[in-house]
């Protein structure tokens, strides 16, 4: 029976008259496809001979000509030198021992070199002060091959050359010199005797010369501090590795609090030795480096800050200090008994860039007689002095400074008043900038002088008094530029190079009979200690009593005052503390493309800055964090004010530590010029920085749309799981049996609960014969501050991705060091809390539970874990993969042929520790990844021993194989045993806090053996059964009140 | 037919008379330039005696008719009589003790110290006044020459050798027209024989011809033989093109010609040069290292033409152009590299590094290192770069494979003797093997990481 039923698609078709609906029967779109889009013109396209076929034809001919093209090998040329350099052998690294000094960064350190390229920084064993290479100076090797470097000098963007340039600059100086106006040099600062001579002498050559130091990031107050107590203006030095008891006021002495370069001294006092460690209270408003690793942190508001400060030295001094409120009280009790306790054991440092906090911090040092405390023998490292600066702005404006040259800094994008400094540029006669980059600075000013880089020039440094580095060229200027002492000399008309310069000056007053030679090999040198004493004794001694009372009377006087004045410190709206981050510092470096991908230790965010506010005020205001379906963090744009001046749009990440009403906002990014678009990144905070004050009060308010950020880590807490990151207290540690606190988790074997390291699925592969590597972590000593994360950068040729592909988690880097937050009080709170849950509903419910501890609790317990490939001797990896790619080796390294990779990924899906990274895309050569690796300057960093990886590979940590391999090779070649402390990795040769330890436990004299043995010894999901060859240490904490 | 053979027996005859007649002229030439030294060998010296001194003791910085680091040194003794009014004596006391000289002030020694970049010579305290006599004698010998007799010789040498040196191309076409007559004269012969048959009325049957299938009909008609002979054609093709493709990128026998004929024939196989004396580096490096250009200056300096072996050149190197006005040639293109004046001995400082073609081309994920195979396992050049000394043009001699490499790791074994390196490691392994010597393979050298990463 036929029905006269009617199907229908749309409402429409009910309606016969509708005309869509009578065109859809005819065609398949109601309109036409505008295939002339993207077919092109249509009259050319019918003009053209060429059909469908023959189009088909070329194709198939051009792919057949290509392939069988690619059948024959490319020919290669072989270009030997035409005079080999003697100490150049063709794939042989020589080292050189040099220095830093960027102004911002000063260390000590070799430079490995291939070829005559630089391409890896190290530590210099050698130095006493500052050896050890940060995440920044390991990547300012990058640096040199920046491609937008200044090429040569320049008048006006027209390049000149170098005669034209000297005689024009002469010309201006001579000018300026006769018609009565200052010269100024505004200069980073050097800390370097050479260079102050030059200078000095520079000034008998003009008139009028005045020379102004300018630090991006001031520690003006703690110079004007230390000057007005002991005479000099230079930073009190601190060696916290003599401290039983460090009391930190918002210090980030672990990242760059007064020049850095304390984590070594740090570490070696957080190790627990014969039951004893140092106790490290942290008192700050954001949440720092420093602050993460004490054992104590108490969040508070710079202005509480003060407050404490000054309450503290009353506490101690036995004199009542009046003012303030008494929201301190409690915890300024607690650390006066603590440091009475401790008494010279304890310092007291301060990062407050206030120089009454600075007075108070070195007359608690003093008064306590501090032997972490060393004001005899100060740092030079920072000098740049406000008043100066603000004096020279004010000359430039008033039109009496006729020339200026500057070197090293970039004011116009780092001085809050850089409009003002601006318009005083145009008054002044003659403008040089000795640049490295076409920025701000140089673009304003008329002549550009092509700086070197560091390691192009010649330099000395004196870091700390008494102990002098030597800076030594490593590679022929790249371009047509010139160091700053250079273009002085030429100025004042010597023909003297500045290496004559200095190897004079370091023979007639530094060497005082050693070997130039020997100095240069070390790159360091201490002037014998005895003769700095007597000199400073000497000097001492010609002040006359009276003055020295005179001294101390004034002394007391101005403490009063400075004592007065904190306590009575109020604060008004949110209190702003500026910092800067291990990754990009003073933003000297901000080009550079492993810094910029460099994830923050602590919020592991990379490529960006942003405004870091508390919980409880990001709900109060709306700002929100949250990830998106892709994984990647988004967070709400707010504008952040600070007496007038707005930055707009600051992205906000919400800061578990975060004290309550302030904020945080770090230096060195918001630079746009003389940049490639990719590193133009974040907000200009010295845009806050009025008066070089570091603590501002500011108003923020959520304006709209949401940020993305590039964060590498998307879960921030271990949810009580508490074999991941193990911890225990210092009491506990010496008092109970290990079994307690570092408990060998258990999994049941024929229904018996048996240790998880007894069980085994596979037989055990011997590895007691040879070499059989492992790494060693302790937990304890390493401080986060991710220099090993850039070492290895640069010695595997980890590729840079870019921020996209960061956000979409595929960052490349073979090492990445967790960052977990407690979401109770503390780590074994969250344990409790999580073995206390019960049932799905209610209090202790895990249905809520569970939701709750994904959140870090306000004030968090803070872990860092460096994770690498853990090289299992049983590696899930090796037995999914479908081409043995992944393979074990009998020296305990897990080996990747890369070649033989066909990118399955199931490693990495198989891999319990995420630390396989796959080629998503070809990283070098590709315009789309416009980082180091697609130019050939950037390429020069490349070690030609590791292989540039390709597209679809997977690829890991290799435990530095090259560097294992090189070091038997060398033994075998000399016909010796190894010795200890020869096998290292990347990691651990960068490690200055001697957190990562490398080397043969078949050895068994060796130190990573004895580090195997110890009680705190432990692997990573160890119930996993993988059997690692990486190893953790339990991290200690003492919790211990006085 | 006879005309061909003909041909050829003329072709050798007049060959063999060429080569004949070559060698006469070189003997007489020969006899003349002895003759000649003999004549001029009159004065006091030995003239024998003296170029053997000479060749031992100044032909490292003297040559006789060019500047070299010190002065020509041709008839030495008449100039310094006849420019200087010097005599021997002065020639005996410069030459034991020139520092002597100069510092003495003799106004002559300095002029001459200062000309040659006050390159102070080097005292022969040792030598008599009879030797230094013999050397005389020999600077004062008119130097052979063979430049008058050279152009003719290699003028005829290119005919003789192509004559008397009968080349297989030559015997192989000949043997092709033999063979090629010899078809075309049987199927004459058969045309031939048929005709005759014809003629005699003989009928030529072809046996059953129509009744029989074709084989190739057949074949096709059974399909089991079709589907057989198709599976084996399939894996034979496959097995030849796997063979074929296995071998793109293994570049054994690559022979590029190079931008400087250099010749590992002459430099490690004639003149027996270590090989570890210009590939320094593959001592300590991972690179064996081509020579820098100053390496070569070291001998080149002094060695600025090619005079080759005594006899001349053999037939095959004339055959392939190798002259020694050839081989010079290529020594002059090092000194335009390196930026040599010849005249005045000295660096011009315009350098042109020379872009040699890469014949080794290990990819770049393999790493290979050059001094852990040469210092440490001992292993001679020619085990992986074959008979380098017979080489007139370098070429890679081994297939530079992963499973050439493996291979040898299997068998090669392990030089542990006098390596403190190893004692510990040889004990234990050699236990748990149960072997005397170790192979590679069994130290670990199979291992992936060992050569990718």
């Amino acid at each position: 029976m036929a029905s006269n039923k009617k199907y229908w698609k749309s409402e429409a078709e009910l309606n016969p008259n509708d005309s869509i609906v009578e065109t859809l029967r005819q065609n398949e779109f109601t309109e036409q496809i505008p295939v002339d889009e993207f077919l092109g013109d249509k009259e050319s396209l019918s003009a053209s001979s060429t059909n469908r076929r023959d189009f088909l034809k070329y194709v198939g001919f051009s792919t057949a000509a290509a392939s069988l093209a690619a059948c024959e090998g490319p020919v290669k040329k072989s270009i030997p030198y035409v005079i080999q350099p003697e100490s150049i052998v063709p794939g042989v690294a020589n080292y050189y021992a040099t220095s830093i000094a960027d102004g911002f960064d000063f260390a000590s350190i070799l430079v490995k070199t291939r070829e005559g390229r630089p391409i890896k920084i190290e530590n210099n064993d050698r130095a006493k002060v500052n050896g050890g290479a940060n995440a920044r100076v390991n990547a300012s090797v990058l640096s040199l091959y920046d491609s937008t470097r200044v090429q040569g000098p320049s008048f006006e963007g027209s390049p000149m050359s170098w005669d034209d340039f000297d005689n024009r600059v002469k010309g201006g100086l001579r000018a300026a010199s006769n018609s009565g106006k200052q010269i100024a040099l505004l200069t980073q600062s050097y800390a370097s005797p050479s260079t102050a001579k030059l200078i000095e002498e520079f000034s008998t050559v003009y008139a009028n010369v005045n020379h102004v130091a300018y630090d991006a990031i001031s520690e003006d107050a703690a110079l004007s501090a230390y000057e007005a107590a002991y005479g000099e203006r230079a930073l009190a030095d601190y060696d916290f590795s003599k401290s039983e008891l460090i009391i930190s006021f918002a210090a980030d002495f672990l990242a760059d609090w007064q020049g850095g370069g304390y984590d070594t001294g740090y570490a070696s006092g957080r190790v627990p030795k014969n039951g004893k460690m140092s106790r490290h209270i942290h008192l700050e408003s954001n949440m720092s480096l420093t602050g993460a690793n004490a054992d104590r942190r108490v969040p508070m508001k710079p202005s509480q800050l003060r407050m404490a400060l000054a309450k503290l030295y009353g506490k101690l001094n036995g004199s009542t200090v009046g003012g303030g409120d008494s929201s301190v009280d409690g915890v300024v009790g607690q650390l006066a008994t603590e440091i009475k306790k401790a008494g010279s054991k304890a310092v007291v440092v301060c990062g407050l860039n206030d120089v009454d906090a600075q007075t108070v911090v070195l007359a608690i040092n003093k008064l306590l007689q501090s032997e972490a405390f060393d004001a005899e023998q100060p740092k030079y490292v920072r000098q740049g002095n406000a008043a100066k600066l603000n004096k020279l702005v004010a000359d430039m404006n008033a039109g009496r400074v006729g020339a200026l040259i500057i070197d090293g800094v970039n004011p116009l994008y780092s001085l809050p008043n850089s409009a003002e400094f601006n318009e005083g540029l145009e008054k002044v006669g003659l403008t040089v900038n000795c640049a490295f980059n076409n920025d701000e600075t140089a673009q304003a000013v008329k002549y550009v002088a092509a700086g070197s880089h560091y390691l192009e020039s010649w330099g000395d440094l004196e870091m700390k008094k008494g102990h002098f580095s030597l800076m030594q060229p490593t590679i022929r200027e790249l371009f047509d530029t010139r160091q700053f002492q250079s273009c002085l000399l030429t100025w004042m008309g010597s023909d003297q190079t500045y290496y004559e310069f200095v190897k004079e000056n370091w023979t007639n007053t530094i060497l005082n009979g050693s070997s130039w030679g020997k100095a240069l090999q070390d790159g360091t040198f201490a002037m014998s200690a005895p003769s700095v004493n007597e000199g400073e004794a000497v000097v001492l001694n010609t002040a006359s009593e009276e003055e020295i009372d005179d001294l101390n009377s004034q002394n007391e006087i101005s403490l009063a005052t400075a004592i007065r004045s904190l306590a009575n410190a109020t604060s008004e709206g949110m209190e702003l503390m500026l910092y800067s981050k291990v990754g990009m510092g003073d933003g000297k470096q901000a080009g550079n493309p492993w810094l910029q991908e460099f994830p923050d230790p602590i919020s592991r965010v990379s490529w960006d800055n942003y405004v870091t506010v508390s919980k409880a005020d990001a709900m109060e205001m709306g700002l929100v964090n949250e990830n998106v379906a892709n994984g990647g963090l988004d967070g709400s744009y707010a504008n952040l004010t600070v007496a007038g001046v707005v930055l707009e749009k600051v992205p906000v990440i919400i800061q578990p530590g975060q004290a309550k009403g302030t904020l945080g906002l770090s230096f060195g990014y918001g630079k746009k010029a003389g940049m490639k678009e990719e590193m133009q990144t974040g907000v200009n905070a010295f845009m806050l920085y009025k008066d070089f004050n570091n603590v501002q009060s500011a108003s923020i308010a959520k304006t709209d749309g949401m940020h993305e950020f590039a964060c590498v880590q998307l879960h921030n807490t271990l949810m009580g799981r508490g074999d991941i990151i193990k911890e225990t207290t210092l009491e506990i540690f010496n008092t109970k049996d290990h079994s307690e606190w570092n408990h060998v988790p258990q999994v049941s074997l024929d229904h018996q609960e048996v240790p998880a390291t007894s069980v085994d699925l596979w037989a055990e592969f011997d590895r007691s014969i040879g070499h059989h590597f492992n790494l060693s972590i302790d937990l304890n000593a390493c401080t986060g501050c991710g220099a090993c994360v850039i070492a290895c950068h640069a010695e595997n040729n980890v590729p840079v991705v870019g921020k996209q592909e960061i956000r979409r988690s595929r960052d490349m880097h073979w090492l990445r060091i967790d960052r977990y937050y407690s979401s109770e009080e503390t780590f074994e709170g969250d344990n409790e809390r999580k073995d206390n849950l019960d049932g799905l509903w209610g209090e202790n419910g895990s249905l809520g539970g569970f939701g709750e501890m994904e959140n870090p609790s306000e004030n968090p317990q803070v872990a860092f874990q460096p994770v690498m490939c853990q090289h299992c001797n049983h590696a899930p990896c090796e037995t999914v993969c479908p081409v043995a790619a992944t393979a074990h080796s009998r020296q305990g390294q897990n080996h990747m042929a890369y070649n033989r990779c066909v990118g399955t990924r199931y490693c990495a899906n198989n891999c319990p520790y995420k630390v396989r990274r796959f080629n998503w895309f070809l990283y070098s050569n590709n315009d789309e990844f416009d980082y180091h690796m697609n130019n050939d300057l950037g390429k020069m960093v490349v070690n030609p021993d590791v292989n540039v990886r390709s597209r679809g590979v997977m690829e890991k940590c290799s435990m530095c194989i090259q560097m294992t391999q090189k070091t038997i090779l060398d033994a075998k070649r000399e016909g010796r045993p190894i010795k200890d402390g020869e096998f290292q990795t990347a990691c651990s040769a960068a490690c200055s806090s001697g957190a990562i330890v490398f080397g043969d436990i078949n050895d068994k004299e060796s130190k990573v053996a004895e580090l195997k043995d110890d009680d705190r010894m432990y692997h990573l999901l160890e119930h996993v059964g993988t059997k690692p060859n990486v190893f953790y240490h339990v991290k200690v904490r003492n919790t211990n009140e006085a | 037919m006879k005309q061909v053979l003909n041909r050829v027996q003329f072709s050798k005859v007049f060959g063999l008379s060429l080569l004949l007649l070559f060698q006469l002229v070189s003997v007489t030439i020969h006899a003349q330039e002895e003759a000649a030294a003999e004549e001029t060998a009159a004065p006091a010296g030995d003239v024998a005696a003296g170029k053997q001194l000479f060749n031992q003791n100044c032909a490292a910085c003297h040559a006789l008719n060019r500047k070299m680091t010190g002065p020509a040194l041709a008839n030495v003794e008449q100039r310094l009589y006849e420019d200087e009014g010097l005599g021997k004596e002065w020639l005996y006391a410069w030459i034991k003790n020139s520092a002597g000289m100069i510092a003495s002030g003799d106004a002559y020694a300095n002029k001459i110290y200062n000309e040659y970049n006050q390159a102070a010579m080097t005292a022969f305290p040792t030598l008599s006044n009879a030797d230094i006599d013999n050397i005389l004698a020999y600077t004062a010998a008119p130097p052979p020459a063979p430049p008058t007799a050279g152009p003719d010789v290699a003028g005829g040498t290119p005919v003789s050798g192509s004559g008397s040196g009968i080349s297989n191309e030559i015997v192989l076409g000949a043997l092709a027209l033999v063979f090629g007559l010899l078809v075309v004269m049987l199927f004459l012969v058969n045309n031939t024989l048929r005709k005759i048959a014809e003629a005699n009325g003989v009928e030529i049957v072809k046996a059953d011809a129509k009744k029989r299938t074709p084989i190739w009909k057949a074949f096709v008609q059974n399909q089991f033989l079709v589907f057989c002979s198709v599976v084996v054609l399939l894996l034979g093709s496959a097995y030849f093109a796997y063979a074929w493709m296995s071998q793109i990128g293994v570049d054994q026998g690559y022979a590029p010609i190079q931008p400087i004929h250099y010749s590992h024939k002459i430099h490690a196989g004639d003149n027996k040069i270590e090989c570890k004396y210009c590939h320094s580096s593959a001592r300590v490096s991972k690179h064996s290292g081509i020579p820098s250009l100053n390496v070569c200056m070291n001998c080149h300096k002094s060695i600025y033409e090619y005079t080759g072996n005594p006899e001349g050149p053999s037939a095959e190197d004339l055959a392939n152009g190798y002259t020694n006005e050839f081989y010079t040639k290529e020594i002059k293109k090092l000194y335009k590299a390196v930026g040599w004046d010849e005249e005045n001995q000295k660096y011009t400082g315009e350098s042109q590094p020379v872009e040699w073609v890469r014949i080794h081309n290990l990819p770049d994920f393999a790493y290979f290192n050059h001094s852990q195979h040469v210092s440490v396992g001992k292993i001679e050049c020619q085990t992986c770069h074959g008979p380098v000394e017979e080489m007139e043009i370098m070429y890679q001699y081994s297939p530079l494979t992963m499973g050439w490499c493996i291979n040898c790791h299997r068998e090669t074994e392990v030089q542990v003797a006098d390596n403190a390196y190893y004692e510990k490691i040889h004990t234990e392994l050699s236990k748990k093997y149960g072997v005397e010597k170790l192979t590679a393979a069994q130290m670990g050298g199979l291992e992936c990481g060992k050569c990718h990463y």
